[in-house]
């Protein structure tokens, strides 16, 4: 269960993000769980599955429904050292959607001299499945 | 075992709340220990002093709050998702000058952050919601 660092408990989280951003409430409440996480410096991971995947396609423009365009906040999710979003492939194909879709979220990478580097890894269910079994915490939303 | 609760649905429209009630009743009786019940999205609901369902209808806000006085079970609604649906305890109505305080007994209002303690600190953290 974790290994004990720098005097707490970090621990691998996954917020599992399973619902389109508008219809109902749970992605932009699950946006907010992840941003207040960052505080908590555990090891963070986002997944998108199923209608989850439109939470992330660029272009997005809410004025025609009234409400606020939240999107724009997963670009601030690199700053919080947040760099691990994956992205289903087959719930893309379901959707006919490509990663050419998604909005181009990238991060800093400290460790390669701020090298600019994309967050988004597009995996298969049966890799999803691998990364779910070897969290300690999972979110789902 | 040491389990962690999230309800993320609110009562009487979603089975999830009463699945938690029970789930968190059964594992306290067979003597594991519930770190908190962590409430979200409409699972703040779960929490109003302001429901009266009928009387042959089970209790649900009740239920827990007489669950919270027998084991000492931490009740947390989410501040944030509160402030969104209409539940104040006496600071957030004093904070936001609203009339009353519709928080029911051994419910209290916090963080979120609480819930990503709860996840630190339990050995499994069971999620009841859609």
């Amino acid at each position: 269960m974790g290994d004990m660092s720098e005097g707490g408990t970090t621990k691998k989280f996954l917020y599992l993000n399973r619902k389109a951003s508008y219809g109902t409430v749970y992605a932009l409440e699950s946006l907010e769980v992840v941003l207040i996480a960052a505080a908590f410096e555990q090891d963070v991971s986002l997944a998108f599955i199923d209608d989850g995947v439109y939470q992330i396609i660029k272009g997005q423009d809410t004025k025609g429904i009234g409400m606020k365009n939240f999107s724009p906040t997963f670009n601030a999710l690199g700053d919080y050292d947040i760099n691990k979003l994956y992205v289903e492939k087959e719930s893309l194909d379901e959707r006919g959607l490509t990663e050419d879709d998604l909005m181009p979220l990238v991060y800093e990478d400290e460790d390669d001299d701020w090298a600019e580097k994309p967050s988004i890894k597009i995996v298969n269910r049966a890799e999803m499945a691998d990364l779910m079994q070897d969290q300690d915490v999972i979110l789902s939303f | 075992m040491k389990f962690g609760i999230l309800v993320n649905e609110g009562p009487y429209q979603h089975q999830a709340s009463d699945s938690a009630y029970l789930f968190v009743k059964a594992a306290l009786e067979k003597g594991h220990e519930v770190t908190r019940v962590f409430f979200y999205h409409d699972g703040v609901y779960n929490g109003t002093s302001y429901s009266v369902p009928p009387l042959d209808d089970r209790q649900i806000t009740k239920q827990w709050s007489e669950l919270a006085k027998e084991y000492d079970v931490d009740l947390v609604l989410c501040v944030a998702a509160c402030q969104r649906r209409g539940m104040m305890d006496d600071g957030e109505a004093e904070r936001h000058g609203k009339g009353a305080n519709n928080v029911a007994e051994g419910f209290r209002i916090s963080g979120l952050g609480q819930l990503i303690e709860t996840g630190i600190q339990s050995d499994r953290l069971v999620t009841f919601g859609d």
